[in-house]
């Protein structure tokens, strides 16, 4: 039998960043992220948000943190006709980043995110006990 | 609206500046999936020599590499531009898969180190670049969320994208997948490594340039 783990999903509503800054969001959901949480972010993040969470993440990485694997889903993502992306246009509108889902979780957690279209398969692993949580546990 | 209008006025002025300067066309994807190579095909196609250094083992490009002024044509139609090669954007470097790839400890820390900066500058120079070409690994998934993130903030700054296909060579590769995951751009595949389809990406490019 497959050794069991524990992971922790912390379900982040939009409301709970939409107040905040782009540099205050990236802030907040990669402290979450460093302390071994998946995140299931309601919504997404702005465009160029994403690429500010790329580089802020590369800047914090070191020999315990390892980067993060990130998922985005939403259905407008392929326009297949011109009805539809008017229809995603205007619940765009409506909805702001609030319609999908994104999922951002540690590298040394999440190890890949698969996805096609309409399905996204997330295959996780057990986090190596880090050298900053082995000396907290040998302190206890 | 004052979106839209800033974006017109942002396009005019880019408009007006590209008909006084070089085209910079960047090359962009996540690690491993050929830019470097592609950049040493177009050099030595054009200029005769290559730009950089290839290898197996991830993230060989850790510094924004410009080869200047090369000068592509095909019958009347002509096109100059700045080369320039980015380091591959990913959301995670782990050390140890370096050394996985037979690395030293120590070179496996510098290499994380300079590539995770490399990661960085290639995001900034987003902003510079008046073409983007990019290089996609034609036998992987290309619905990874770093080709959509990279594919995003280009349609974003409203910058030309062209997708290329690499590694049609090997048996795995599908460029129709590619195709399928974007179907709003112009998708090439090609062989950097052995020239296969090169010419139709030339064509390809000169389209995308408004040639």
């Amino acid at each position: 039998m497959a050794p069991s783990m524990d992971l922790t999903l912390q379900f982040v509503p939009h409301n709970e960043i939409e107040s905040l800054s782009s540099l205050g969001r990236i802030k907040k959901l990669l402290h979450l992220v460093k302390e071994d949480k998946i995140i299931l972010l309601e919504g997404r993040l702005k465009r160029e948000e994403e690429t500010e969470l790329i580089k802020a993440t590369m800047e914090q990485i070191d020999e315990e943190f390892r980067g993060v694997e990130i998922g985005v889903f939403y259905s407008d993502q392929n326009y297949g006709d011109i009805l539809k992306k008017i229809r995603a246009t205007f619940v765009n509108m409506l909805m702001g980043d609030r319609i999908g889902l994104t999922v951002i979780g540690p590298a040394s957690i999440i190890k890949e995110i698969k996805r096609d279209p309409s399905r996204f398969q997330l295959l996780a692993q057990a986090p190596k006990a880090s050298k900053r949580k082995a000396k907290a546990k040998r302190r206890r | 609206m004052l979106q839209i209008i800033q974006k017109f006025i942002n396009k005019v002025f880019k408009d007006l500046f590209k008909t006084r300067k070089h085209i910079k066309l960047g090359l962009y994807g996540p690690p491993n999936g050929g830019k470097t190579t592609l950049a040493n095909r177009i050099c030595v196609d054009w200029l005769g020599e290559e730009m950089g250094s290839v290898s197996h083992v991830e993230h060989e490009t850790r510094e924004v590499q410009i080869k200047e002024q090369i000068n592509i044509t095909s019958g009347k139609k002509a096109l100059s531009f700045n080369l320039v090669d980015t380091p591959g954007i990913a959301t995670k470097i782990d050390y140890e898969d370096f050394m996985k790839k037979g690395l030293s400890e120590k070179e496996s820390k510098k290499r994380a180190k300079e590539a995770t900066k490399g990661v960085i500058d290639a995001i900034k120079w987003l902003d510079d670049m008046d073409l983007v070409i990019v290089v996609l690994d034609g036998t992987k998934d290309p619905y990874s969320q770093v080709n959509i993130t990279i594919i995003g903030n280009l349609a974003a700054r409203d910058i030309p994208v062209l997708i290329v296909a690499n590694k049609v060579d090997l048996k795995k590769a599908d460029v129709k997948k590619v195709e399928a995951a974007f179907p709003q751009y112009d998708v090439v595949g090609i062989s950097a490594k052995y020239g296969q389809g090169i010419d139709k990406f030339y064509e390809a490019l000169f389209v995308m340039a408004g040639k």
